[in-house]
């Protein structure tokens, strides 16, 4: 039996069978042969057809799932497509080289340019080229793909790393865990297997080493291990460990589909943490009684343009919908200053944390701020969405954004589009400003929302990214929990409501405390809503 | 034969989309389209060419259309180029 460490990203435990995926390097020579032109010329053509079809069926697979993960593929096809890349791999043809070489040669020299650019962009495309280079090679030397989507059952893949083109095709059925030689809690693998809810261990060392094809394998994803071939009292002992945490799993998991009351009689909302509409089921699965954050930002990141009103109204509809007729709060636009996004030109900024973020940034942008009003108010009918503003510090933001929001409405009234005339906003309380004039702010709003971990960064004055400074976080300390209380207060002095979004919204030991600071509502990552609710229950 | 010299507006660049948009378009004429940007040419068909030639917002670059449909294929293009290639900026 081995024991072999690497870094747990997705938790939970699995016993199944090594399936070694291993990517085998294609050798080409820079040989001449004497194979007449026009032949060579065929079998690139077949080569050609071939992989078009494999990236296609790819293509099919991602475009409902993930659209923006295929548009890459879709690139792909016009590449493959490109008269200059085939006139380059003639060129070489002409000259009497054999046609692996030739193709090699052309993407070669389409590689070298792409990387000489300065942008990032470009070199990722440099490393997409690699990734069709291989897979026309294979095609061309008939050598077949490593078939992830016809696995035999309770198959542990194991491989140095997994693509998005590797994932999209796995047989999702059969695999019950990853294992891979690469990667960090951030890689590929570690937000797929997250998603499936399937354990993964990544950067373990010398895998290929210590495992083999079929070798027997535990792997604990949440802490971070796997063993090789165990004994039977060791597999017995995990195999009795997986049951019982499957069944105190279960249990939690059912009892977290009711609401939450205190022991006092209170009922504590608990809602998700959510990024994107895949996110929605698992929230359902775990309990979460609506959306307390949906965070748009994804929705803007990684790509080119902003996304269109129609992007964005189907992606908040799509979630209203599913979880009507609970709330889901909406948070406009939440970026700026650390995160560059192409389509804005940021100014260069001394202190981004205190610069041009999120609302302050939105009232600069007004267009955009606007599309995405207008795709949000389209989507109210829906179901029941709230609107949430963030990083606001002043009461004279909100008169500006509550301003926008009444021209977006009147505009769609002009042009009969109905949405949904009572709906509800609200504010992020992130800013001591905001808690400490909570009182007046309350008049503007329908609801706050306290996100903890910019209101610590900010009442601390400390860089929250800034690991010499991890002394200063500390969100349960009294000047937090004051701002808290004064928020609270406000808010149900006027009869308002206050919940809690930032990361201590899920953690148990806060739970507690703010339960009885008097919050009304808990917002967090839906794996933790079952746990959190049997706290509320016990107290 | 025509040439026309157009500057890239669009806050990406010939990037991505913008690009293959503008192979897209430029693969539907029979004419001979060619791209130049310092001294470099490249075929206004190849999704590779366009890329490797590195358009920033502001770069300057030179169209130049061969063929039966050169007057209509260089109209286009130029639409294409003032309407940011779709872009909303």
């Amino acid at each position: 039996m081995k024991n072999l460490l690497g870094i747990p990203v997705s938790k939970g435990i699995s016993i199944g069978f090594a399936r070694l995926y291993i990517k085998r390097k294609i050798e080409v020579n820079d040989l001449k042969d004497s194979i007449p032109f026009d032949e060579k010329r065929e079998v690139l053509e077949k080569a050609l057809k071939k992989t078009k079809e494999e990236i296609e069926l790819t293509y099919e697979n991602l475009k409902k799932s993930n659209p923006k993960e295929a548009e890459i593929f879709e690139a792909h096809l016009l590449i493959l497509e490109d008269p200059a890349l085939k006139e380059k791999i003639d060129g070489y043809l002409k000259s009497g080289y054999n046609l692996p070489y030739a193709v090699k040669s052309a993407f070669d020299e389409f590689i070298e340019a792409l990387k000489n650019l300065q942008s990032e962009y470009m070199k990722e495309r440099a490393q997409d080229l690699y990734g069709i280079l291989d897979s026309l090679l294979r095609n061309i030397l008939n050598i077949p793909r490593i078939d992830l989507s016809n696995l035999p059952s309770q198959s542990i893949v194991v491989a140095e790393d997994l693509t998005p083109s590797d994932t999209a095709s796995l047989d999702r059925k059969n695999v019950l865990g990853f294992v891979t030689e690469k990667g960090g809690p951030t890689s590929h693998t570690a937000i797929l297997a997250e998603a499936l809810g399937i354990p993964a261990v990544v950067g373990v060392k010398e895998l290929f080493e210590n495992i083999s094809d079929g070798d027997e394998l535990i792997i604990d994803g949440t802490l971070g291990f796997v063993l090789v071939n165990p004994t039977d009292e060791t597999k017995n002992h995990y195999i009795n460990l997986k049951k019982e945490k499957e069944e105190e799993e279960k249990l939690l998991k059912e009892k977290a589909k009711e609401f939450a009351y205190t022991k006092s009689g209170k009922r504590i909302e608990v809602v998700a943490n959510i990024g994107s509409p895949k996110d929605v089921d698992n929230a359902l699965v775990m309990g979460a009684e609506g959306v307390g954050l949906y965070r748009t930002e994804f929705l803007f990141l990684d790509r080119d343009t902003p996304p269109t009103e129609e992007e964005q109204f189907e992606a908040y509809k799509i979630v209203a919908e599913r979880f009507k007729p609970h709330p889901v709060i909406i948070r406009t636009l939440d970026i700026g200053g650390d995160k560059q996004i192409p389509y804005l030109n940021f100014e260069h900024e001394l202190n981004p944390f205190l610069g041009v973020r999120a609302i302050r940034l939105c009232l600069k942008e007004i267009e955009l701020f606007k599309t995405q009003l207008r795709a949000i108010l389209r989507a109210s009918v829906y179901g029941n969405i709230l609107i949430m503003y963030p990083m606001i510090a002043i009461k004279d933001e909100i008169i500006e954004v509550n301003k926008i929001l009444s021209e977006v409405k009147e505009e769609l009234r002009g042009k009969n589009i109905p949405f949904d005339e009572n709906i509800k906003v609200g504010i992020m309380v992130e800013i001591p400003s905001a808690a400490l004039n909570a009182e007046e702010l309350v008049d503007y709003v329908d609801f706050f929302s306290i996100g903890t971990n910019d209101l610590t960064q900010y009442t601390f004055a400390s860089d929250r990214t800034n690991e010499n400074l991890s002394y200063l976080y500390r969100p349960l300390d009294k000047p937090i929990l004051k701002l808290i209380k004064l928020t609270v207060d406000a808010s149900h002095t006027k009869g308002k409501w206050t919940g809690v979004c930032g990361e201590l919204a899920g953690d148990p030991q806060a739970i507690p405390i703010l339960v009885n600071l008097g919050v009304d509502e808990l917002s967090m990552s839906p794996s933790k809503i079952p746990e959190a609710k049997k706290i509320i229950r016990s107290m | 034969m025509l040439t026309k010299t157009f500057t890239v507006k669009n806050k990406v660049g010939l990037h991505a989309r913008p690009a293959a948009v503008l192979v897209q378009t430029a693969s539907k004429f029979k004419s001979d389209i060619k791209i130049e940007k310092d001294g470099r040419v490249v075929s206004a068909k190849s999704i590779l060419g366009v890329l490797s030639l590195g358009a920033e917002k502001g770069s300057t670059i030179i169209v130049t259309v061969d063929g039966v449909d050169e007057v209509d294929a260089l109209k286009t293009i130029e639409e294409l180029v003032n309407n940011n290639f779709g872009d909303p900026e």
